[in-house]
């Protein structure tokens, strides 16, 4: 069997993979990026809209564009990529099994591995939408690889479930393309993608967002005929009379993505059942040393630019792991998520925080007006922002200085509504 | 066209009587409606070899069951289906439900079953099966209780018949049968078929081919049973769980399958429309809640996919298997539950059947047992792997990658004796797209693969025949047609 041997092999060419990979290379490492694809970019090629890079670039990209920026840097520095390659496995000792065409199995020794698989989305099967099983369902995303990629249409009247951003987006793009979306079914009282994807994607296009609902049952022996929409209460219980039928011969679902942990768990890293995503501490690193994630395997982004600055932090600091610049000792606060909070990372905090101050990533599993987000410790308020709005489809990002989490205890996160008091 | 035996229907009891009479030499014909075998009631069946001591002792499915036991390591093994003997449980969660396990012993032992015994230690239960509800007070332990993959069984059956001479011919429904010096079989698309001998094995169809000859003595009701089936990895469940069986059936079951996943099903209710496969909300609650009394932690958001199938059951609540008062025309209908674990007993007993009333079987002397099929990338060593690509390039693409199946074995599919032709095909020979991800990453690549083997454009890839195109055209195209 083939062997490579590499300071830091990163699994995924999609962006926190690129950016990974490019970061390392600039802090002076040898760098192998291993990609399934025949392509680098991940899901982007296929995200032909625009509104990637206003974080990063301070400019309007399509996703193409976005991901070609990436590949170009990686493309002047040299940096070894493997296309077509499948990793199969990743060993506890790091070892990392793989397949290709031309080599056969391929065994990687790196000294660190960056984890940067991204996510996949929940199917019909995860929410276990009732009906029968015809041609004609489609995740939003295999349908706009179909339309973007193939050329190819999957139908020509849609109703699309859940108002995820890929959703949304699929909604104006089929409309576009001369077929009929009927509806845009979301069981939450609020849209789960960005504001701006409803207002440019359905509003615009008059394409009717039905709240609260979801589809009870699919019709349709051989291809999708129709779909069964029902209001519901407030513990997504289908109401009893409320029930639409809608004629379509293509149902898109928009539920949701997954963090694609299956490697990760094969080498022994531990996964948040929040996020589902591995645990990691403030250097991006998991249980597992030398062992680190970015991007959508860690949890899902909504914005690329800050799936690729997550990349461009863990590749400088897996590279100055790698060149013992950087030490990680063992001893860690855990962060812990009190009120209305869905899900924070890091889940751990080193003492010897990296750089002056520690990125928190964290979710809000309610949407409210006005509040503070309040880190606690031992009911101490070490650190309040806030935040005018906080809904759950916009990931939150608070940096706190360093000095302020020099202390041993967790960290307790809560959102406060401006009015109330803290609550004890 | 003219055959010595025409068998109508290839689900697992059709396949199973082609396989075994591709032994003789005869001129077989298998006759299908849909345009693959196992697309009916085997298709969504539980992949589960009963232990053999549940059916009421006296009736064909015992008979049968019991018959075909001893004969599934050898099939299994001769034609490369994945099958593991791994036990069940009949989990008694109340004291007053141990007697019921005694019933079940005593019945068992009445069919001459030996190999089970009762447990009544918690304690040691729960050792075995980690994850069962603490509350069971005792099982039925049947170790020689088997998972095998039904549709897997049912294409590797037909497949290593069709090498052994045995026409299939696919998208064919019967819509009428002469008795003449022979019987004239005519399909719907006007073909006419000539056979000394009809086997019906129509499964929920079995009544109307029947009456096509006149004989009304039966009726076949579909019972509907739901699913649900959860991802590899996330819970380990060692052995088949049956609640205690209620007057209907075996209950809801929490069984592994061959492919490491792990199902929650099926439940029971009788239906008029023997074409109703859908999912129902209460249904899928019913499972659920069943699964929850065996598996109280049941991982549900590590569900991948629910579906629904039906059992072909006759109004005496047992397999017909007999020669009827029309001569040649062969009846065997009402295969429900165990019927998967009776079909090599029942392929056994219609063999004798046609020796009875005096078809003459011989053995042929170039009968091929065994059934060559390309390995399961997945599970080789890294070695074999590296090997196996070195010799065919396309191991090294993996196209499904949630089950690891490679571009080689997809193509392998579509060139097979008996061809992959539809996605749902490519599903079931290979396992590609039934992983966690449900196709939604190699589906496209798929549909690639198959206009490039077939010769097809994207529009002509269908996902389980006329009808179920996945596509409608080319994005350009859709808005000129607008317009």
């Amino acid at each position: 069997m083939k062997t490579y041997i590499t300071d830091i092999a990163i699994i995924g060419g999609g962006p926190a993979g690129l950016a990974a990979a490019i970061s390392a290379y600039e802090n002076g490492v040898n760098v192998l990026l291993i990609e399934r694809d025949f392509e680098l970019g991940g899901i982007l090629p296929q995200c032909i809209h625009n509104g990637f890079g206003l974080g990063i670039f301070d400019e309007e990209l399509t996703g193409p564009e976005f991901a070609q920026r990436y590949i170009n840097k990686v493309m002047e520095y040299k940096i070894p990529i493997m296309l077509n390659t499948m990793v199969l496995e990743i060993r506890p000792n790091k070892n990392i099994l793989a397949v290709n065409k031309n080599e056969g199995a391929i065994l990687v020794k790196p000294k660190a591995i960056i984890l940067a698989m991204g996510c996949r989305e929940r199917t019909r099967g995860n929410i276990r939408i009732p009906g029968t099983r015809p041609a004609g369902i489609y995740t939003a995303g295999l349908a706009q690889r179909l339309v973007n990629i193939e050329g190819l249409m999957p139908g020509k009247k849609f109703v699309i479930l859940g108002s995820g951003d890929i959703g949304m987006i699929m909604a104006r793009r089929l409309t576009l393309e001369g077929a009929e979306v009927k509806a845009v079914i979301e069981i939450l009282p609020y849209t789960s993608g960005l504001i701006r994807n409803k207002v440019q994607c359905l509003d615009d296009f008059g394409i009717p967002l039905l709240l609260q609902h979801t589809i009870i049952e699919i019709k349709g022996k051989d291809r999708v005929e129709s779909v069964v929409v029902s209001k519901v209460d407030e513990n997504w219980e289908p109401i009893k009379g409320s029930e639409k039928s809608f004629e379509c011969d293509t149902l898109l679902l928009s539920v949701g993505l997954i963090p694609e942990n299956e490697l990760s768990k094969t080498a022994g890293v531990e996964l948040d059942p929040k996020t589902r995503g591995p645990i990691i501490n403030n250097y991006f690193q998991t249980n597992v040393e030398g062992i680190f994630a970015c991007g959508n395997v860690l949890h899902v982004n909504d914005l690329v630019d800050n799936v690729a600055s997550e990349g461009t932090l863990t590749g400088e600091i897996a590279a100055k792991f790698i060149k013992k610049i950087i030490k990680i000792d063992k001893n860690f606060v855990q962060l812990l998520c009190g009120r209305n909070i869905g899900y924070v990372l890091p889940q751990k905090v080193n003492k010897t925080a990296f750089k002056n101050s520690v990125r928190f990533y964290m979710r809000v599993k309610k949407p409210e007006n006005n509040v503070y987000i309040n880190f606690k410790v031992n009911d101490k308020l070490i650190y309040k922002k806030f935040e005018r709005f906080a809904r759950p489809s916009e990931m939150l990002i608070i940096d706190l200085p360093k000095q302020d989490i020099l202390i041993d205890n967790n960290i307790l996160i809560e959102v406060i509504p401006k009015e109330k008091k803290s609550e004890n | 066209m003219e055959y010595d035996i025409a068998i109508i229907g290839a689900g697992i009891s059709g396949a199973a009587i082609a396989r075994e009479l591709s032994k003789y030499s005869v001129k077989t014909i298998l006759i299908e409606k849909n345009p693959s075998v196992s697309m009916g009631t085997t298709k969504a069946n539980s992949g589960i070899i009963h232990g053999g001591y549940a059916a009421k002792n006296g009736t064909n499915k015992a008979r049968f069951n019991v018959a075909s036991l001893p004969l599934f390591e050898k099939v299994c093994n001769d034609l490369n289906v994945s099958y593991s003997k791994i036990g069940s449980f009949v989990v008694a969660l109340e004291k007053d439900q141990i007697e019921k396990l005694y019933e079940l012993k005593e019945n068992g032992l009445k069919n001459g079953i030996k190999d089970f015994k009762i447990i009544e230690d918690p304690k040691k239960i729960l050792k075995m099966e980690p994850n069962l509800n603490p509350n069971v007070c005792g099982v039925l332990y049947c170790p020689g209780a088997a998972i095998i993959s039904p549709y897997e069984l049912c294409i590797n059956f037909v497949e290593n018949a069709i090498i052994n001479g045995l026409r299939f011919l696919p998208d064919s429904e019967v819509i009428e049968i002469k008795k003449e010096d022979k019987f004239k079989i005519i399909i719907r698309s006007g073909i006419e078929i000539k056979s000394n001998i009809v086997i019906n094995a129509a499964g929920l169809y079995a009544d109307k081919i029947s009456s096509l000859v006149g004989l009304d003595y039966f009726k076949i009701t579909p019972r509907k049973g739901e699913y649900v089936l959860f991802d590899k990895n996330v819970m380990k469940i060692n052995h088949i769980l049956f609640p205690v069986p209620t007057k209907i059936s075996k209950g809801i079951v929490v069984s592994p399958t061959v492919s490491n996943n792990f199902f929650v099903g099926p439940n029971a209710k009788n239906i008029d429309d023997k074409e109703d496969i859908s999912c129902t909300l209460d249904g899928l609650k019913e499972v659920i809640e069943g699964g929850k009394k065996l598996i109280p932690n049941l991982p549900l958001r590590d569900a991948i996919t629910v579906f629904a199938g039906l059992r072909a059951v006759s109004n005496n609540n047992d397999f017909i298997i007999e020669q009827t008062e029309i001569d040649g025309f062969i009846n065997v209908a009402g295969i429900q539950s165990p019927g998967l674990s009776s079909c090599l007993g029942i392929a056994v007993y219609v063999v004798d059947i046609l020796k009875n009333i005096g078809i003459n079987l011989r053995l042929k002397t170039d009968f091929i047992p065994t059934l060559d099929k390309p390995p399961h990338f997945a599970y080789l060593s890294p070695k074999d792997k590296d090997e196996l690509i070195k010799k065919d390039e396309n191991y090294g693409r993996v196209i499904c990658r949630c089950e690891t199946i490679t571009e080689a074995e997809i193509r392998a599919a579509i060139n097979s004796p008996l061809p992959a032709r539809t996605l749902d095909d490519i599903k079931f020979r290979t396992r590609a797209g039934m992983g966690r991800c449900q196709g939604g990453f190699c589906t496209s690549r798929i549909i690639s693969i198959l206009c490039d083997e077939l010769g097809k454009n994207p529009t002509e890839i269908t996902k389980h025949g006329k009808g179920s195109e996945l596509v409608i055209g080319t994005t350009k195209h859709l808005r000129r047609d607008t317009k």
